[in-house]
């Protein structure tokens, strides 16, 4: 079976109507990544045994001619920032090297419940801080498109994964943009849902005010699919909100005839890519004339999206990471002669060169004397930045924007320079801040083949409107 | 220049990080440089602005209150699978290097 035609429809069909098998299914993954991954190194764990034990299930199903359910025998990989019981989870870190969770987060729970087939764990900018996935501290990630370039980050091995046939869906995180950036520059659809869509129990915890969990898939339909299986209250997570979760799929098919879609401005500006530029256009002017009303708006704060966001993101980091002290789990500094010291030099050993400069970054703007130049007049700026999107959404159903100022860049290319890799998140963690969803589809290439996202946000739990509005950028 | 050397050399010590002399010169560099960026925000007069408190809009938080639960919502782990991970214990507690000197 071609790989690229497998849908989760079309490989659960598959399965179902016993063309093939579950377990084959996953075989054939397997040797896929066994062939492609030593180059693209999407992947950090196998859970072989978790996988096949699961295949096995849908295939008797199959067998006895019950229906499978929505996720059935589908071949799915899990961003490593996502605990996995008895299976290796690192969130990327080597502070995190030998740390086997005891409980299993929802979403994985919730996607294997749907029958999906787990087939490993996969890399990603460590604890989830990176734009490039090259703080990894295990491996870099290639961009499946181009392997002298970056798949984006932090959710790298999530978008590469799919990119390359290596997973039909996977989940990532998102806390600025780590979902759809990677997922813009690796040809693939990447879903942040709204703050509080999703339990994040189970997630390793970067920014608690942003982070989000979503899917990565080849196709809007399949992002729908999963965001079904994944979203609703989970009791064990109380920022995880009781609002019913509609049929994504049929959302999707309602026309997108009607819908005000806003432009701002502050998204086309300076620094933005030509190319870039060009295809989004092209993706709007396609909407129009699909019958979407095109509203040029305004929202008059993103230039301050990028600091606010660094502060705050940052801040939380400080103090989410100071869990990480080799006492009850990972890894311990072997030559600490006292407490402190201990706790010292696990962290130094443990932690990567950009995980120390966040930390550094969260713990000044928290520290005494500096609280309210920084964190307060962040999360001041932060309130702003949710007005400009309330009053937008006031006017308009949906915001389409590029997703990122630029295709995927080189490896390499802006590793010495932190503050021009945060500017790749420049047009991402607007939403973040704001708690709203977004999605990102692939809407063209530049010249030379690289694949470029369109954005589109929508309100506070309106998936559905993003959703629609994509799979028609996709289908047209 | 925002931050001096003695600034990182407290901040990494708050972080409870040793951190090299070169990760101080270099933190010291980005460190300034990302702080110059962020003084954009004091383009803003934010005097009558309230800071974000809740991320899901309002209305929708009540949602997420419960009543106390007096079991909770999971079992406490199992003693030895707590232990699991800890990278030295005793069977019973979690071993670390001696906290007072004499």
């Amino acid at each position: 079976m071609d790989p690229q035609s497998l849908t989760i429809d079309a490989t659960r069909a598959a399965i179902q109507e016993r063309r093939t098998k579950a377990t084959a299914l996953a075989e054939d993954f397997y040797q896929r990544i066994e062939n492609q991954d030593p180059l693209i190194g999407s992947y950090l764990t196998l859970t072989r045994e978790r996988a096949l034990a699961k295949a096995e299930e849908i295939d008797a199903l199959a067998a006895r001619g019950e229906k499978l359910p929505p996720l059935g025998g589908v071949p799915v990989a899990i961003k490593d920032v996502l605990v996995t019981r008895g299976v290796r989870t690192t969130a990327g870190s080597k502070i995190l090297g030998n740390y086997v969770p005891p409980y299993d987060c929802t979403t994985v729970a919730r996607m294997e419940t749907a029958g999906a087939v787990v087939l490993g764990k996969l890399n990603c900018d460590e604890f989830a801080m990176g734009s490039s996935n090259e703080n990894s501290a295990w491996r870099p990630v290639r961009n499946p498109r181009d392997m002298s370039r970056v798949p984006g980050g932090s959710s790298g091995g999530s978008a590469a994964a799919v990119a390359a046939n290596m997973a039909v869906a996977t989940l990532g995180s998102d806390t600025g943009g780590s979902i759809r950036q990677p997922a813009s520059f690796c040809g693939v659809v990447g879903l942040m849902p709204t703050y509080g869509r999703v339990s994040r129990y189970g997630l390793i915890a970067f920014a608690s005010s942003l982070d989000r969990i979503g899917p990565l898939a080849k196709t809007v339909t399949d992002a729908a699919l999963v965001l079904r299986a994944i979203a609703g209250r989970d009791p064990m997570d109380s920022t995880s909100v009781d609002v019913p979760v509609p049929d994504y799929v049929a959302e999707l098919e309602k026309p997108v005839r009607g819908l005000k879609l806003g432009v701002p401005k502050e998204y086309f500006g300076e620094g933005l890519d030509d190319e870039v530029r060009k295809a989004v256009e092209a993706a709007i002017q396609k909407l129009s004339k699909l019958g979407c009303e095109i509203v040029p708006i305004s929202l008059l704060h993103t230039k301050y999206a990028i600091p606010a966001y660094y502060i705050v993101a940052t801040a939380e980091a400080s103090s989410n990471l100071a869990r990480f002290d080799g006492v009850r789990y990972g890894f311990r500094a072997s030559d600490a002669h006292s407490l402190s010291e201990m706790y010292r030099r696990t962290r130094d050993q443990g932690f990567g060169a950009e995980v120390k400069r966040r930390i550094m970054l969260g713990t000044y703007a928290l520290s005494a004397g500096y609280y309210d130049a920084y964190y307060l007049k962040a999360q001041k700026v932060r309130t702003l930045l949710a007005q400009d999107f309330a009053a937008a959404f006031n006017q308009v159903d949906a915001i389409v924007t590029p997703t990122a100022p630029t295709a995927a860049f080189k490896l390499g290319e802006k590793v010495d320079d932190p503050l021009a890799m945060y500017l790749a998140d420049i047009f991402t963690v607007t939403a973040n801040l704001a708690g709203i969803p977004g999605i990102s589809v692939p809407c063209g290439e530049t010249k030379k083949k690289l694949p470029i996202g369109l954005q589109i946000l929508g309100k506070h739990f309106d998936e559905g409107t993003i959703l629609r509005v994509g799979n028609a950028v996709e289908q047209n | 220049m925002k931050i001096s050397e003695k600034d990182v050399a407290y901040v990494a010590d708050l972080a409870h990080l040793e951190l090299t002399a070169e990760e101080r010169v270099r933190f010291l560099r980005d460190l300034n440089s990302i702080l110059d960026y962020v003084d954009r925000l004091n383009e803003l007069d934010t005097s009558e602005v309230q800071p974000m408190a809740h991320v899901t809009p309002s209305g929708e938080d009540a949602a997420t209150l419960r009543e106390d639960i007096l079991e909770g919502l999971r079992k406490s782990l199992p003693h030895p699978v707590a232990l699991a991970n800890a990278p030295d214990a005793d069977g019973t507690f979690f071993r670390v290097p001696k906290v007072i000197e004499r």
